[in-house]
């Protein structure tokens, strides 16, 4: 199995060059040996707060276990489980409660009585919180658009961060939505282009 | 007791109660206001003692309500069509004589339309509360429909 | 001593519904006093959406019905068409349908004797299961091409082929599955705490069983040998050898360990399909625009999860004029409420998980 995608950078809890290059400037000013700056900014780096925040974020999703349907046994179980194993990345903490999570995957469909709830879970949510919208029913309907009980896409709800297509996605682009979302936490700019 | 086929349980059936329909595909037509006697009497005295199918069909000028009849014990298969008026959608409900029917009951009243008389819970099931139409019938409209 | 009742609600949010299953709950300190289900948070009104759909596309739909035995569902719908038109499908197909119709089974049953050991506490258990289950959703992506949703059924046989290397590890799995039997019957079914959770604790008995229309491995574990593949065999289960297994007391214990029996004894069905399999066509001779005659149908098959079926209103037009789908799972679910009262509250999760219920298939 391999994960396509992204660059190896991203996927490495490595602070960037920005940082390493501030720890360095302030490290000068405090006149120290070249040989200690070295040393120091192998295991210490500093950065604004935001980022620090950002990659412990990105690196340690806590997902909100929530099922609505198919794509709830390819998504929470089939990419949790010994295979694929979801917890290589450090994101397998499923949560039952909102309160404690901070990933929402929107696995399945989202029917017009399934809603008050969705968007209750999503606000219950603390921030910062992120939601994946995996399949094809929750990014548009998929098969059942033109349903009398069925909202086409979940993103007329909640805002959506990664849209993963699939009927459903394979547990591999799973954990695939999983790196594109930490790409997306670890380079805010990007996102704003 | 000899085995019997199918077939000879129904003419049986339709020697007993003569104003059963067949029809060439095998399928009975009993008159609403004779259906729970005839259901139960199928129950208790042909060994029809799985009710596995319940449902309703619209078809413009009248509703179909479909029971499907199974013996736990053999292979025998019913399949009764029960004719009712559009404008007064009324069948006993079969909760009584087969508990099997309470959900399958609920789900045709709520996407039919079809009213179970002596059902002891006859609400909407799959849809919210407060639908007013029922989706499964011909005339049903909604925005986002295809034809 | 006063008591006062508590209304409690569970889901549709809820770890162990699987899904979006709701329940509501009136209890006296831990007993359940009146329950009643809320159904119908994922229905999707797939009725109506297919009297819009041609007949070959209404079976995607069927897939997703019950996803976790997609290709079982298939067989329901291909099955009621093939009796409305009257075709004959070719040995070969009928075999391959045995085949991995009996896989995909096996796979059903593995998710739903992983996810009650994990609903009881046991998360061990569902580790293992799944991995075994990865197995059996490699051989239907390679027929198939999907996981989960295969469509691989066709009105008139099979889409495709086995594809070169599946025989041989189909062979192998079902070689390999006696041992990883005795490790669940290890790891879950043998475990003291698990027996002390499941044994005894909600007994259906065999007439209510049958009386609430139940099916499946639930109305077996009750004592009823009506199993469709014997009782009114369909396509040509008839030429094989298997047992039904029975349950004696209907408790929550039986309804899960029935459903390893039945492992076992689909791996018997698969072993002597695959040496029988015959050489020959895979699809029937069925016109390009399927247009059935007008008229209905109503055919059964035995899905994981109890009797699938599938009624079939016809005009003459390509398009259904009413499909209705019997879901096993929605029918089983009628006797929930009446079940659980009496039961203390750790008892719900424990007699929902032993109902193995798929809310696609419950809500439609």
């Amino acid at each position: 199995m391999e994960i396509t995608g992204g660059d190896n950078n991203s996927c490495n809890l490595q602070p960037d060059d920005e940082m390493v290059d501030e720890t360095t400037k302030r490290l000068k000013r405090l006149g120290a040996e070249p040989a200690v700056i070295g040393e120091v900014t192998r295991t210490v780096a500093v950065g604004p707060l935001e980022k620090i925040l950002n990659l412990g974020r990105a690196n340690s999703f806590w997902p909100l276990g929530f099922g609505l349907a198919c794509c709830a046994i390819e998504g929470l179980m089939g990419s949790n489980t010994a295979r694929f194993d979801l917890s290589r990345f450090g994101y397998e903490v499923m949560r039952a409660s909102p309160r404690q999570a901070d990933v929402m995957l929107v696995c399945g469909t989202v029917t017009k009585k399934a809603a008050p709830f969705v968007v209750r879970l999503y606000e219950q949510m603390p921030d910062p919180k992120y939601v994946i919208a995996m399949g094809s029913c929750a990014i548009s309907g998929g098969p059942f658009v033109d349903s009398y009980n069925v909202v086409p896409g979940v993103d007329q709800l909640i805002p959506v961060d990664v849209y993963l297509p699939g009927c459903p996605p394979r547990p591999d682009a799973t954990i695939h939505a999983f790196m594109k979302l930490k790409e997306k936490i670890l380079n805010p700019e990007v996102v704003k282009k | 007791m000899t085995v019997q086929t199918i077939s000879e349980v129904k003419t049986e059936i339709i020697a007993k109660y003569p104003q059963i329909e067949l029809s060439e595909a095998g399928h009975f037509f009993v008159p609403v206001s004779q259906l729970a006697d005839i259901m139960l009497d199928l129950k208790v005295s042909f060994g029809f003692d799985f009710l596995t199918n319940l449902t309703a069909v619209d078809h413009v000028e009248h509703f179909n309500v479909v029971y499907n009849l199974s013996k736990t014990t053999g292979p025998e298969m019913l399949h009764i069509i029960t004719k009712v008026d559009r404008n007064e959608p009324k069948v006993p409900s079969m909760v009584p004589i087969w508990g099997g029917a309470v959900w399958q009951e609920r789900e045709t009243y709520d996407l039919v339309g079809i009213i179970f008389t002596g059902h002891p819970n006859l609400k909407r099931i799959l849809l919210d509360d407060n639908w007013e139409d029922h989706p499964l019938r011909r005339d049903f409209q909604w925005e986002g429909g295809r034809d | 001593m006063k008591t006062q009742e508590m209304l409690l609600n569970v889901g549709p949010q809820h770890p162990s519904t699987h899904g979006v299953f709701r329940v509501v709950l009136t209890l006296d300190g831990e007993t359940v006093v009146n329950a009643t289900s809320v159904p119908g948070y994922l229905h999707r009104g797939i009725e109506k959406l297919v009297e819009s759909r041609t007949y070959p596309q209404v079976l995607p739909y069927t897939d997703r019905l019950d996803y976790l035995a997609g290709i079982l569902m298939n067989w329901g719908y291909v099955h009621a068409m093939e009796q409305l038109m009257e075709i004959e499908v070719p040995e070969r197909a009928e075999y391959i349908r045995v085949i991995v119709g009996e896989l995909q089974r096996i796979a059903s049953h593995l998710v739903a004797t992983g996810a009650y050991a994990g609903d009881v506490g046991g998360l061990t258990g569902f580790i293992y299961c799944f991995r075994d289950r990865e197995d059996i959703m490699d051989m239907i992506e390679m027929v198939s091409g999907a996981r989960l949703t295969p469509s691989y059924m066709r009105i008139g046989g099979v889409a495709g082929d086995l594809p070169d290397g599946f025989l041989e590890k189909c062979q192998k799995f079902i070689d390999y599955l006696p041992t990883a039997i005795e490790e669940y019957n290890g790891l879950i079914t043998g475990n003291e705490i698990f027996q002390h959770r499941t044994k005894k604790v909600a007994p259906i008995t065999a007439e209510k069983a049958i009386n609430m229309s139940l099916s499946g491995p639930i109305l077996r574990a009750s004592g009823v040998n009506y199993d469709l593949r014997k009782a009114r065999p369909y396509s040509i289960y008839d030429r094989f050898e298997f047992d039904v297994p029975l349950g004696s007391n209907g408790d929550c214990f039986d309804r899960f360990y029935l459903r390893i029996l039945e492992m076992t004894q689909s791996a018997r069905i698969i072993r002597q399909a695959l040496a029988k399999l015959p050489e020959g066509p895979i699809n029937a001779k069925v016109p390009k625009i399927i247009k059935p005659p007008a008229g209905e149908v109503y055919a059964e098959t035995e899905s994981s999860k109890g009797i699938m079926g599938v009624y079939v209103v016809s005009d003459g037009s390509t398009k259904p004029y009413r499909v209705h789908f019997r879901r096993p799972s929605f029918v089983n679910m009628g006797h929930f409420d009446e079940l659980i009262r009496g039961w203390k509250i750790a008892d719900v999760i424990a007699i929902l998980g032993s109902f193995d219920i798929v809310l696609g298939e419950v809500d439609c």
